[in-house]
């Protein structure tokens, strides 16, 4: 089990998923039997504005919010919401974009955040039948197809 | 048996209050406590939305005279408004566990005020407790019934938005069956005429005497051992700030928060070098610790301001004083592409309205490209803060003031302002428009009485109809219209009662975008 804390941030516009997000990875990650702390703000964000999350795990987590320019990983599911995040990147830290996975292959524009937790996953190094088992526990059955497809698509690339 | 799982502050209160046999809970809207009911509604539990706060503490006093368990949850400004019963019941207690939930937002993330509601333990004179995280929060709500069954004190279970809203893990464990319900007669303890409200208050500062020792025996309170030289007295989510922040302090975490153990705090602060206080909002805690005479150190002025965080606890221990980075901008929130209120703000604008505004979405209507409201205060202040200017306003100005409401906000204080508007009328009379959209939107969507549907969704028994509580009154115009669909004729309504000497109301009816589509998931519900 890691000793020390793993920080990830996601970020996007109120309505891209980034809480399903951080909801899907955060329970993930308890599942795999991490201590886990998950942080957003709620309220206004759902008004179109920008919306960010925070997940943290390891042996033992303190803070819920993750200190400035110390996440491990950033996650961007809109562009335009890279600058006013970057600052939140550790020197050396991973920024997954858009730009990171097959958008050409997104059938359901809605579906990007599930692209995005693939490519994700593919740096945590959990075992990957876990996740699809979280997909599937958190969508309706009806979504269940696209979502793991999706989440490979995510996964598979420039791995 | 236990059961773990990951949750949030919110939902481990709403377990707790299942588990804890609460038979009723009440309380309004209000980030960031709102789906404390809606989760406690989800798990069976007798949930509510009253029309306000007042009226929601109102209703679990009641229960709680019954015997049974009752909570009662609300934003921190939703405390003043619930602030009159509050302040009795703190006399009177209640034989049924009361819990009330104050669920601040320091660094206003959502609200108009970042008030710190620890003020109103102290004022009232009620026991609080402040929860650090999920667990926290379902232990100390749990507690928190048996300790106001066990000195017959409402508790405040005082929360903060990282709090409400982080998911941790948490450890469920066995409900209790809830206890019998029953109305004994006890007049001295239940009527606070002046007479029995002297004994009443008498014994509220025995007990808080009593709930002082209980404190001091340390079952809230957590110590971990550090470094001499640095020692730490801190409580709810800056505890968890500061574990990330000073790893290597001496920590004295405090759990109830009021009353304080002092002797507890003051043997921590003689056993360490150095000893700060670190909390959020006001200095609370290093008043109080200062005031019975044992010296710490408090911080810096400027973290009274926003939330705390891991780097603003680094700085205030290192007395760092410099300016701090401004947050990065982001893109601000806005009323939805779609949104009913767009075209009556477009309206008010290019009609040149002085406009009184309110608590909601509609607040947006502040920002570009509307910039189309002029004053806002608090829940109903609308209407009554129109009337006022109104009445001083010379002739031609007066005539130009418009109070824009939302329906739930309407519901919870603004019919007052309809009373007073009525009675005391303005010599240009006056305009109030009800933005109607059929739902509490900006805090997720919640049913309110004019909606049709009770908490769960589910049809309500008798919906509120605003016309015919506005008829009731007096007023002497009500119109319908939809400026969406009709600008013209929502223009040329405006500007004929703007002309006229009358009281009016315009409901400007048309169902929130986000709203419409839950409402046709819940046909059907019974």
């Amino acid at each position: 089990m890691a000793e020390k804390t793993i920080n990830i941030t996601v970020a996007g516009i109120g309505g891209q998923g980034v809480l399903k997000f951080t909801d899907i990875l955060a329970d993930l990650l308890f599942h795999a039997g991490f201590d886990v702390k998950k942080s957003e703000v709620h309220g206004m964000s759902q008004r179109g504005g920008s919306v960010s999350s925070e997940v943290r795990y390891g042996s033992s987590v303190a803070s819920p919010m993750i200190p400035e320019g110390e996440s491990d990983y950033l996650v961007v599911l809109e562009n335009s919401q890279l600058e006013i995040n970057r600052h939140k990147l550790r020197e050396g830290g991973i920024l997954i974009t858009p730009d990171d996975v097959p958008l050409d292959k997104l059938t359901n524009p809605k579906a990007l955040n599930t692209m995005l937790l693939g490519a994700l996953a593919a740096h945590l190094g959990l075992d990957p039948e876990l996740w699809i088992r979280e997909l599937k526990a958190f969508l309706p059955e009806k979504l269940h197809a696209l979502n793991v497809e999706m989440f490979q698509l995510g996964y598979q690339y420039r791995k | 048996m236990t059961q773990r799982l990951l949750a949030s502050g919110n939902e481990a209160i709403a377990m707790a209050a299942k588990d804890a046999g609460v038979r009723l809970g009440a309380g309004y809207p209000g980030t960031p406590s709102s789906e404390i009911l809606e989760t406690f509604s989800a798990l069976g539990g007798h949930a509510e939305w009253a029309p306000n706060e007042k009226t929601a503490l109102e209703v679990a006093i009641g229960a709680a005279f019954a015997n049974g368990r009752a909570i009662a949850t609300m934003k921190h400004v939703g405390l003043n408004v619930a602030a009159d019963p509050l302040f009795t019941i703190a006399y009177s207690g209640t034989p049924g566990g009361l819990v009330i939930v104050s669920a601040d937002d320091p660094g206003m993330a959502s609200s108009q005020n970042e008030q710190d509601n620890r003020r109103y333990a102290v004022a009232a004179g009620v026991p609080m407790l402040e929860p650090s995280d999920s667990q926290e929060a379902y232990d100390f709500t749990r507690r928190a019934f048996e300790i106001s069954e066990a000195y017959r004190r409402p508790v405040l279970l005082r929360v903060t938005t990282r709090v409400c809203h982080s998911k941790c893990v948490l450890e469920r464990r066995e409900a209790v069956e809830p206890k019998s319900v029953k109305f004994d007669k006890d007049p001295k303890s239940n009527v606070m005429i002046p007479a029995y409200a002297r004994i009443a208050h008498r014994k509220l500062r025995a007990a808080l005497h009593e709930l002082e020792a209980l404190n001091e025996k340390g079952e809230f309170t957590r110590k971990i051992a550090g470094s001499p030289e640095l020692g730490i007295i801190t409580s709810g989510i800056s505890f968890q700030h500061v574990r990330d922040a000073a790893p290597e302090a001496s920590i004295l975490k405090l759990g109830m928060t009021y009353p304080l153990p002092m002797e507890t705090i003051r043997a921590f602060a003689a056993s360490v070098k150095r000893c700060v206080v670190v909390e959020e909002g006001d200095p609370v805690l290093a008043d109080a610790i200062r005031a019975a005479g044992i010296a710490v150190e408090d911080k810096a002025e400027m973290y009274r301001f926003g939330e705390l965080n891991v780097n603003r606890v680094r700085r205030l221990l290192a007395g760092d004083l410099s300016p701090e980075p401004a947050p990065a901008p982001g893109k601000p929130p806005q009323l939805c592409v779609g949104c009913p209120h767009r075209r009556a703000y477009e309206v008010l604008r290019d009609m040149k309205c002085i406009v009184s505004g309110d608590i909601g979405c509609y607040t947006l209507g502040v920002l570009p490209p509307f910039e189309a409201v002029d004053t806002c205060v608090c829940m109903g202040a609308s209407i009554t803060v129109g009337l006022g200017l109104r009445h001083v306003l010379p002739e031609a100005e007066a005539r130009r003031v418009v109070s824009v409401i939302g329906d739930s906000t309407f519901l919870h204080t603004g019919i007052n302002g309809i009373v007073e508007m009525v009675y005391n009328r303005p010599p240009t009379g006056h305009v109030v428009i009800i933005l109607d959209n059929s739902i509490t939107a900006m805090t997720g969507l919640q049913e309110h009485p004019g909606t049709g549907r009770l908490l769960d969704h589910t049809p309500a028994p008798t919906p509120v109809s605003l016309e015919k509580i506005l008829h009731g009154i007096g007023v002497d115009h009500v119109d319908v219209c939809d400026p969406t669909l009709d600008k013209a004729s929502f223009e040329k309504i405006l500007s004929e009662r703007l002309a006229s000497n009358d009281c009016s109301v315009i409901i400007c009816r048309r169902p929130c975008i986000l709203g419409a589509v839950k409402a046709k998931s819940y046909e059907g519900k019974k």
